[in-house]
């Protein structure tokens, strides 16, 4: 007969509580119950926000002295190098999937459209908070002069940046795409966007957190389902980390 | 069954009461777990960022009031720029820089989305079954009757009497037993009227999307930075509630305490020693 000591029965008993949590959190159906709370929160939040009710605006006298950069700083990849080193002039936005007209704009194009400037706070999903002031092409305009199919349901965006070596995507349904606050931006604090910040254009959708905010945009594609898009969940972080697609909290 | 009885025969003039109704103990449980879960996978969400800031905004080149981080493998708190040692308790673990240890997180590695799923989860568990028994609480009168002080123990020397009688580590018996002593009916509705309410508004104000639909929780609060700190000391709170809480129910008698909270009969404690002054079996 073995004899079990208390200080042994105390590691086994937490080795064993530890595992037997982690196997309790890792295991899929439970996962999938727990999928519910996002799925309640979505519906819920959906139900109490107006569709065009706005993320808080904030003076310049609001903004983080220093606007901390995050995920990729720099795509890297010789395409992209090129077009930074001509200052993005050959470079073009895409617009396609389920739309009318196509489009390929340059940035002097999406620079003499209608603007939208606006200093929002951007809320990162591991907890910390930047102001910054954002300037750019509203989407839904983008979306309008494409002619949006009306089968389309989710707008994705395809990044030029690889992350941990998968490409970066993102996507948003159309109450975000058409949201007044969901921009383009091209410049933040009144600078063009640097490499590191998204250069040369980067999505805002103000009541989402960090990691819907796609950087280095390269191509907007119009789908009704996201499915055949990569891993199907709807981004990078989805596919690949287990991320809620809607990051409304 | 067996273990009453020999209580019976011990103390044959302890009556056993009915205390605790059912909704009472099915919220306690649902609660309990859901709070343990809450903390622990909120502990998890705060490894992935473990400084905290007051304000608007807050990130690494703001200043935080409070950091929980390590120099190699000595962790260390600071708050408010005083730098506390942490060993390696906090701010480090057998996984790496983790502000948090494995055993107190859900999950226990590091996994941002899971921690998020989990809380998420429950914060409706909390917040739904928290809504429900706070209408049961009102319409019962278990609030008004049970819980909510009467004028006579809001007087400070009845209170003061109450704390001398807590640090004495005596707790009342007899009939004074049926009723919750007054720090308990603060602690009790601390929990449910400040700490609960509290931790639900800061949490939705930390929502981007809550933000916008309601504006006013970033002015309740003081910004989205300042409300997750206030999130994060509520954690504190309910850790705190837990710890004396526990430590009451080992120093009242568990078995008498937990009886009461599973089937709701409770034996009245009796005075010990030669000066027991019976109560009267009409009460």
């Amino acid at each position: 007969m073995t004899i079990i000591t208390r200080r042994n029965a105390l590691i086994g008993g937490t080795g064993l509580l530890l595992s037997g949590c982690d196997r309790i959190a890792a295991s899929p159906s439970v996962r999938e119950v727990l999928t519910l709370g996002e799925k309640a929160t979505r519906t819920a939040q959906r139900i109490v926000t107006d569709r065009n009710a706005l993320a808080r605006e904030f003076t310049r006298a609001d903004l983080s002295p220093v606007f901390r950069e995050n995920g990729t700083r720099n795509p890297g990849s010789p395409d992209y190098a090129a077009h930074a080193a001509e200052r993005f002039a050959n470079w073009r936005l895409v617009v396609d999937g389920m739309v009318a007209q196509p489009l390929a704009m340059g940035l002097a194009q999406i620079l003499a459209a209608p603007q939208r400037s606006q200093i929002t706070r951007h809320d990162c999903v591991e907890g910390w908070s930047a102001i910054g002031q954002w300037t750019g092409l509203p989407l839904g305009l983008l979306l309008r002069r494409a002619g949006l199919s009306g089968n389309a349901k989710f707008i994705v965006f395809h990044c030029a940046d690889l992350y941990d070596g998968a490409p970066y995507y993102e996507s948003i349904d159309l109450v975000d795409a058409f949201h007044p606050q969901t921009i383009l931006a091209h410049s933040l604090n009144g600078q063009s966007l640097s490499i590191g910040h998204g250069a040369p254009l980067r999505l805002r959708v103000e009541r989402q957190l960090g990691y819907k905010q796609a950087k280095y945009v390269m191509r907007i594609q119009a789908v009704s389902s996201l499915a055949d898009i990569y891993g199907g969940k709807g981004g990078y972080w989805e596919d690949h980390h287990d991320y809620q697609w809607y990051a409304g909290i | 069954m067996e273990h009453a009885n020999a209580d019976n025969r011990m103390q044959p003039e302890a009556p056993l009461i009915y205390r605790t109704k059912l909704p009472v103990r099915i919220w306690h449980w649902i609660n309990a777990f859901s709070i343990f879960v809450m903390l622990m996978s909120g502990m998890s969400i705060f490894n992935a960022h473990p400084r905290l800031y007051w304000g608007q905004y807050g990130a690494n080149f703001d200043q935080p009031w409070l950091v929980i981080g390590n120099h190699g493998d000595r962790g260390f708190v600071n708050l408010l720029g005083l730098e506390l040692p942490a060993g390696g308790l906090l701010g480090v673990s057998s996984e790496g820089a983790r502000a948090f240890p494995p055993l107190l997180t859900i999950p226990s590695h590091y996994d941002l989305a899971g921690g998020r799923e989990w809380h998420f989860f429950f914060a409706w568990v909390l917040a739904i079954s928290a809504t429900l028994f706070l209408l049961y609480a009102l319409v019962s009168r278990h609030l008004q009757r049970d819980l909510a002080l009467t004028r006579a123990e809001m007087r400070p020397s009845h209170l003061w009497h109450d704390i001398k009688e807590h640090a004495r580590l005596r707790f009342p018996t007899g009939e004074a037993a049926r009723r919750y002593n007054p720090l308990q009916k603060i602690a009790y509705l601390a929990v449910i009227l400040i700490l609960i309410p509290t931790v639900i508004l800061t949490g939705l104000t930390m929502s981007p999307t809550m933000n916008a639909a309601w504006p006013w929780l970033l002015d309740l609060f003081g910004g989205r930075q300042s409300a997750r700190s206030i999130h994060f000391l509520c954690a504190l709170g309910f850790a705190a509630f837990i710890a004396v809480h526990l430590a009451m129910v080992v120093l009242a008698g568990p078995i008498n305490e937990l009886r009461s909270m599973i089937t709701g009969w409770y034996r009245l404690p009796q005075a010990k020693g030669p000066t027991t002054i019976r109560t009267e079996d009409a009460a």
